[in-house]
């Protein structure tokens, strides 16, 4: 059964300025590929930074083609970590990162395929998240992290406290492969 | 004491009981900032007041955001040092994200210049 969970639009509008990264099931080394997502991050976040005006005059404070630049490779990095770390690799499916430029948004969409047990963990955070105090959570959270527990979900908790990304969820049972659930995350940035 | 790669670098000053950071950190979860973690533990030793000069450090994934938080509370729980960290209004994610670390521990000095 498929679920959809927050600010998940299933057809996004269309628009001229989009851009799809796709990463193959690989056998390269993971910190290879680590390497090449943080360097698809900054790509995507010099790329949309472009459609922005440029540095000001003002010297004390970051121009917006700075704050676009490094808010898209910020959020599209932790993206593609949490799609890596969650991945099933067995499922040999590629990770997909698309990012859609509108007139008063940024929306990230990721896709990549993970086992019934993580997206069952995954889910209940996203539960938890989405009916608790986001800022009382984050402190929890980043306690609990700070004391050794594992599984803190501050990438996506920093996404919505530090950056003011809003989030969609879907999960998709493949028909093929009924242990394996596409996962697709959707990350709104208002600029 | 010194760690340099290509990406980054992260070293100790003792007689300015600071820690300078430097390029990019996203590594590939908690477990491969242990490294990092010794220098700042082994900087802690050598109290009363530590400072992390971040003004350099342009990216840090959450990873590395939930190594400092657990570097502060360690801090914290000693109880008898004082940490300054230091950043820049220049780099975003310090602007977005350095202050957070005073809800683990409010004593801290935070100087973004």
């Amino acid at each position: 059964m498929t679920q959809i969970f927050g600010e998940f639009i299933e057809d996004l509008p269309l628009t001229e300025e989009y851009l799809t990264i796709s990463f193959s099931p690989s056998s390269n080394a993971r910190n290879l590929r680590w390497s090449n997502y943080g360097l698809s991050a900054d790509f995507l976040g010099d790329y949309f930074a472009t459609f922005f005006p440029g540095p000001s005059d003002q010297t004390d404070e970051l121009g917006k083609q700075e704050v676009i630049k490094s808010s898209v490779s910020y959020i599209a990095n932790e993206l593609l970590e949490n799609a890596i770390q969650h991945s099933d690799l067995s499922a040999e499916s590629p990770i997909h990162i698309s990012l859609y430029l509108y007139n008063t948004r940024l929306v990230f969409v990721v896709s990549n395929s993970a086992t019934e047990s993580k997206v069952k963990r995954y889910i209940e955070f996203i539960q938890k998240l989405l009916t608790s105090d986001v800022d009382q959570l984050y402190t929890q959270q980043l306690e609990k992290t700070a004391l050794g527990y594992g599984g803190s979900h501050m990438g996506l908790l920093t996404m919505i406290n530090d950056y003011a990304a809003r989030f969609g969820w879907k999960f998709e049972p493949s028909l093929s492969q009924p242990e394996v659930v596409k996962v697709v995350v959707m990350a709104h940035l208002d600029v | 004491m010194e760690i340099t790669t290509k990406d980054y670098s992260v070293w100790y000053d003792p007689e300015k009981a600071a820690v300078f950071f430097k390029g990019f950190l996203r590594l590939d979860g908690m477990e491969a900032y242990q490294p990092i973690i010794n220098i700042l533990n082994i900087a802690a030793e050598n109290g009363p007041v530590i400072t992390l000069d971040m003004k350099d450090l342009e990216f840090l994934n959450s990873s590395g955001i939930s190594m400092l938080s657990m570097f502060v509370v360690s801090l914290r729980n000693k109880g008898n040092v004082g940490l300054v960290l230091k950043g820049s209004n220049k780099v975003l994610w310090q602007t977005k994200s350095l202050r957070n670390l005073q809800r683990l521990m409010p004593s801290i000095s935070l100087e973004l210049g």
